[in-house]
């Protein structure tokens, strides 16, 4: 019999189902990994485990643990499992600890709650398993506050709440989703380590085929509240009997078709040179002068037209500063930036004429429109850079064009935004940078926040425009393999630099900078495929998700 | 610490820098010659003249700004112009009901106020939180003095558990001086500590609602041991805030409440000194009690150091 | 995606309404007050300010509603014009608030960090340090008692708590992708203020204005209670609380019937507040479904 075995799970919120029979067992010493897209339950399913599920959940099944039904336990039998025998760590390491108490208290904490120790014993074994999670004490003391250490190590202390009386099932709800890729990796290697030291069972929950290909010993895959195909991860890629399967398999490693033709002869669309942006940090003393921060250190190079280019680094490298530079949103203090030879900022102010040339697509599809205004309104927000306003006819008809031209309705315009979903933002928000027919089109983590699949169609879509209208993207990114796939030309940032820059295969396949290497050596891959189902899925790869 | 300490400091003496200039520009320049206006318009040009030399009038007004802050400084608030006497003197037995009425008043509110709303959250939805918050709803729409009113018809008039008014002065007894500061406190108390019990639910349920409570529940607390453990001390932090806000509206009330139970505290002598345009002694009350309010908060500014370790970062 | 759901169509709009029993009862005593107030301007039963002392101190019967003060006036007809006072000053106030705190918040936020912020915010600090009270205090003192000194007073007060919340509630707003794509199409501060920042923080300055109405109505009637607010022969709730004080044992229901409106009013007003926040904010409203 199995260490934990969910046996027909069904699980309804105020009589909305969200998981229909789901059954998969997990063994110890055995890293599962549980995969689907957002709305598929796969959160859901460890909530139930650890019967953490919000008010007015029904569960309807077993969820056996050492042959004890967790659904038949009282919530006191509940508590005194959760942190003993199962432990759990969670997406969100910046909000997963409690800001006001030091990490040894939270640790320590597990301790106390389970075993009768004293608070001396129960602070030398949170010390112990600070050290297990690689926090050496000489660096991180017990004394430590959560807001005084990073995002990776922070998750540390999460895993080592979770694992300080080792319990018998780890649950990792996306553990390195938040986290830098390079950071991932750690945090990764750090669990595969636990689960062998400890001889635990690990569920691993994550949107990200890759993340688990070459972690997980099982893989379950999980659409809409239902499991739809369960293996060994070794031979469920080399199978993949379920259509989603396949279709999920081929957006992760999806490219897009795109036609290579910017022009190298030409003046660059955009030249930038020796650009250098100081941040002021908050005063250490009041005689000092406050220290400086530099999050762009003499960064130079250039866009051709058409041409599209990749800006790669992890959180904090300066990208997202070096963006705002570009888009005139802040003025740099060294160098200058040149869009079609003309500066961006000219006195300290921002032409029409210039922003005109440029305009940009964010991250997340929820918060980049205006709940108030109607879908018109805010895909012809960039028409106020026009010396002349359009008519309302000429406006309505470019609305209609715009929204057409990114594979939406015309008459979407009327609807507010909250009628559309994730993907269909994401497109609308395209549709808004389109109007004004700008040269450079910043995307700035523009799919980063999607699910897989709506991720391949945009990045087709994205594609598809570039041939079209000639366009020339800045895609910035943390995630390599989105910029592998839609971009000629990458740069890597790192420390507010500029460390590598080439054409896209050839820093991939050989990476010169050590940074690089360690970048590209740290992202998950997905396995690679026998020839023969490259070639099925080629030819079926319309296949509905 | 120390550098969060001495940051507040700063802000506070700027603070209380520009409330006296505001108080001195509204209640000595803006009404033109304060003389004149204390002794109305039938007055003799030389009965005025001879006000403003008595109240050091004649100087320019930054002299007199410059005069009336070191004077206070020095605990000197001037002289009376209808008692002929030191306002400090008249200021200081006064003080010494006001304060400690509010002073009373914020400890109920406190201590009704965390129970009910500990209470309130950590059982939501039961009976005892439909309680607390109906009782609490109506506690905030009551009228403070109106309270008083009602409270005194009861427990003072027919009961006759307290005198309806009145005060024995400190050196009679303290208990007996807390006594007769009790029904003016609950009076002040309770309508604050409805607001205060609100406060403390809603903060702790958002709190509830945190990444972290999560964690400490996967932990293996019970409800119950991450609300106390975890939950109360974050959700201290809005707590304090309205805490510190509460004690000048407890302060403006003791003012009026005093009315009530014919208290000889601040809030007569200030009503009695408008009345008569004793303008000195009004300026020296307000300067007074916004120093009290500005301490309070700095007091709160430092609590919140203590609850919140991110405040207190070491360089 | 629910959960960012703010559709609303009348129909369903109307429903939820209906199943908030709060806003309904607060609506309800709202309407019983600001409707007294409205027609004691063409109809009161008896002249408020008129003096009959041979009716004085009559208890509440089938004439006198709520029966007579010491100086004979009908206390029914004066807590109508009361709640005209009330509602008045509370309600100027809470305009003066919002046209004066509203702009220097967004303001505020919208120089987060520079100097004009720290300026507005030390002075909002400052505000706070003097309750409305001692502004009132201030005011009476320098140009004699009046309601406009009771609107004034507690108009100042209420600046810094409306300035306050804009300026909170646009900070977080300004981080917004959809204000950083206004910038990028070229808007100024003050456009995207007026265009994108206002509409969203519409719903909390209502829900906050309602609180501040009904704070104002409080303090309102504590002026008056200290002889700060409207003066005499004007009828105002606080006013009359302090006549019923000295008479209490012997005509209670003096001191009853002014404090009972100051307390529905307050309580209709806050109930309401509450049933708006709950209908306006998708996030309880959803919590809630």
């Amino acid at each position: 019999m199995s260490l934990l075995q969910i046996d027909q799970l069904s699980l309804a919120i105020h009589g909305t189902p969200i998981l229909r029979d789901i059954s998969f067992d997990l063994d110890a010493g055995q890293i599962v990994g549980v995969i689907g897209e957002s709305g598929s339950g796969k959160s859901m399913t460890a909530y139930s485990v650890m019967q953490l599920l919000p008010e007015g959940s029904r569960t309807e099944g077993a969820i056996s643990l050492n042959g004890d039904n967790l659904l038949s336990l009282s919530e006191e039998q509940m508590c005194s499992l959760r942190g003993d025998e199962l432990g759990m760590v969670f997406q969100e390491p910046m909000t997963a600890l409690n800001p006001v108490k030091s990490i040894g208290d939270q640790v320590a904490e597990t301790v106390r709650i389970h075993r009768q120790a004293s608070r001396a014993e129960s602070l030398r074994i949170a010390r112990e398993t600070l050290d297990r999670v690689e926090l050496p004490a000489d660096r991180f003391p017990l004394s430590r506050y959560p807001h005084e250490l990073s995002g990776g190590q922070r998750q540390r202390v999460v895993i080592a709440m979770a694992i300080a009386l080792r319990p018998k099932v780890l649950i990792a709800d996306e553990p390195t989703t938040a986290l830098d890729v390079t950071t991932q990796a750690q945090i990764l290697k750090l669990l595969r380590r636990l689960v062998r030291e400890d001889n635990m069972a690990l569920m691993m929950i994550t949107h990200d085929l890759a993340v688990v290909s070459d972690l997980a010993d099982d893989i379950v895959i999980m659409k809409s509240g239902e499991v739809v195909e369960t293996g060994a991860a070794k031979t469920l890629f080399q199978s993949m009997t379920h259509p989603y399967t396949k279709a999920l398999f081929e957006a992760s490693s999806h490219v897009p078709d795109r036609a290579l033709d910017s022009d190298a002869e030409a003046a660059p669309l955009l030249q930038i040179s020796h650009v250098s942006r100081d941040y002021v940090l908050p005063r250490t003393s009041l005689l000092a002068s406050p220290p400086k921060f530099r999050a762009v250190n003499d960064v130079s190079f250039t866009i051709q037209r058409g041409e599209s280019l990749g800006l790669v680094g992890e959180s904090g490298c300066g990208k997202s500063t070096l963006t705002r530079a570009i888009l005139g949103l802040e003025e740099v203090q060294e160098g200058e930036i040149l869009i079609e030879g003309e500066p961006v900022f000219s006195g300290h102010e921002v032409q029409r004429s210039v922003r005109r040339k440029m305009q940009v697509v964010f991250q997340d599809p929820y918060g980049s429109f205006n709940p108030r205004h109607r879908v018109a309104r805010l895909v012809s927000e960039p028409f106020h850079l026009l010396d002349t306003q359009p008519g309302s006819a000429e406006r309505a008809e470019a609305v209609a064009d715009a929204l057409e031209s990114v594979g939406l309705e015309g008459s979407d315009g009327r609807k507010y935004i909250h009628e559309f979903s994730g993907g269909q933002r994401q497109r609308i928000a395209i549709a808004r940078a389109l109007i004004i027919k700008p040269k450079l089109i910043v995307l700035d983590e523009a799919v980063s926040a999607l699910d897989v699949s709506i991720r391949a169609q945009i990045l087709d879509l994205l594609a598809d425009l570039s041939d079209r209208f000639g366009l020339t993207y800045l895609f910035i990114s943390h995630d390599l393999s989105v910029v592998r796939s839609i971009t000629d030309r990458v740069l890597v940032m790192k420390a507010g630099q500029i460390v590598e820059e080439g054409q896209t295969d050839a820093v991939f396949d050989n990476p010169q900078h050590v940074y690089t290497k360690s970048l590209i050596e740290a992202a998950p891959r997905l396995p690679d495929l026998p020839t023969e189902l490259t070639a099925k899925l080629a030819t079926q790869n319309e296949v509905s998700i | 610490m120390l550098r969060y300490t001495l940051k507040r400091l700063l802000s506070l003496s700027v603070s209380l820098l520009v409330a006296s200039i505001v108080i001195f520009v509204t209640i000595e320049v803006v009404p033109g010659d304060p003389a004149f206006y204390m002794l109305g318009f039938n007055a003799q040009p030389d009965t005025i003249a001879a006000l403003r030399e008595e109240l050091g009038l004649n100087v320019s007004a930054f002299q007199r700004y410059v005069n009336w802050v070191s004077g206070m400084l020095t605990g000197d608030f001037g002289t009376s112009y209808t008692y002929r006497t030191p306002v400090a003197d008249m200021i200081g037995d006064r003080m010494w009901i006001s304060l400690p009425l509010a002073l009373y008043a914020l400890l109920l509110s406190t201590l009704i106020a965390f129970p009910a709303g500990i209470l309130a959250a950590s059982k939501r939805g039961s009976v005892a939180d439909t309680l607390v918050m109906g009782t609490t709803q109506l506690g905030v729409a009551i009228p403070n003095f109106w309270f008083a009113m009602l409270m005194v018809l009861v427990f003072a008039i027919n009961l006759r558990w307290f005198s309806a008014g009145g005060f024995p002065g400190w050196d009679g007894g303290f208990w007996l001086a807390v006594k007769a500061l009790t029904l003016p406190a609950i009076s002040l108390a309770l309508p604050q500590a409805s607001i205060l019990a609100r406060v403390m639910r809603s903060a702790l349920l958002d709190t509830l609602g945190e990444d972290f409570v999560r964690s400490a529940r996967a932990k293996g607390l019970t409800r119950r041991q991450a609300l106390w453990r975890h939950a109360l001390r974050n959700a201290m932090i809005p707590v304090l805030t309205i805490i510190g806000l509460q004690f000048s509206f407890l302060l403006a009330g003791a003012i009026i409440i005093e009315n009530v139970f014919f208290l000889p505290g601040l809030g007569r002598l200030v009503f009695q000194s408008i009345s008569q345009r004793d303008l000195i002694v009004v300026e020296s009350v307000v300067m007074l009690l916004v120093f009290a309010v500005v301490i309070v908060n700095f007091s709160v500014d430092l609590a919140y150091a203590l609850v919140d370790p991110r405040l207190r970062r070491r360089s | 995606m629910t959960a960012f759901d703010t559709s609303s169509n009348e129909a369903s709009v109307l429903r939820q309404v209906l199943r908030s029993r709060s806003l309904i009862i607060g609506l309800v005593l709202s309407a019983v007050f600001i409707g007294a107030a409205l027609v004691s301007y063409v109809w009161t039963p008896f002249d408020a300010e008129a003096l009959n002392i041979p009716t004085k101190l009559k208890t509440p019967d089938a004439v006198h509603w709520f029966g007579t003060d010491h100086f004979g006036r009908d206390i029914f007809s004066m807590i109508m014009v009361g709640a005209r006072t009330s509602i008045a000053v509370a309600l100027i106030a809470v305009g003066i608030g919002i046209l004066l705190g509203v702009p220097l918040g967004l303001a505020s936020a919208a120089r987060s960090g520079g100097w004009l912020d720290e300026v507005i915010m030390r002075g909002n600090d400052l505000v706070f340090a003097f309750p409305a009270l001692l502004i009132a205090i201030m005011i009476t003192a320098v140009f004699g008692p009046s309601a406009v000194n009771a609107i004034i007073a507690i108009g100042i007060f209420n600046i810094p708590v409306f300035a306050r919340l804009s300026r909170g509630s646009a900070l977080s707003l300004w981080t917004r992708d959809y204000v950083l794509s206004a910038r990028v199409a070229g808007k100024g501060a003050l456009r995207i203020s007026i265009e994108h920042i206002l509409p969203n923080i519409m719903n909390l300055l209502i829900v906050q204005g309602t609180i501040q109405f009904s704070l104002g109505i409080l303090a309102e009637a504590g002026l008056s209670y200290v002889g700060l607010g409207a003066q005499p022969p004007i009828p105002s709730w606080g006013r009359m609380l302090a006549d019923s004080q000295t008479l209490i044992t012997l005509a209670p229901h003096m001191a009853l019937f002014p404090g009972f409106a100051i307390l529905l009013t307050v309580l209709g007003l806050n109930l309401m507040g509450d049933g708006l926040r709950d209908l306006l904010d998708p996030r309880l409203r959803n919590a809630r479904r």
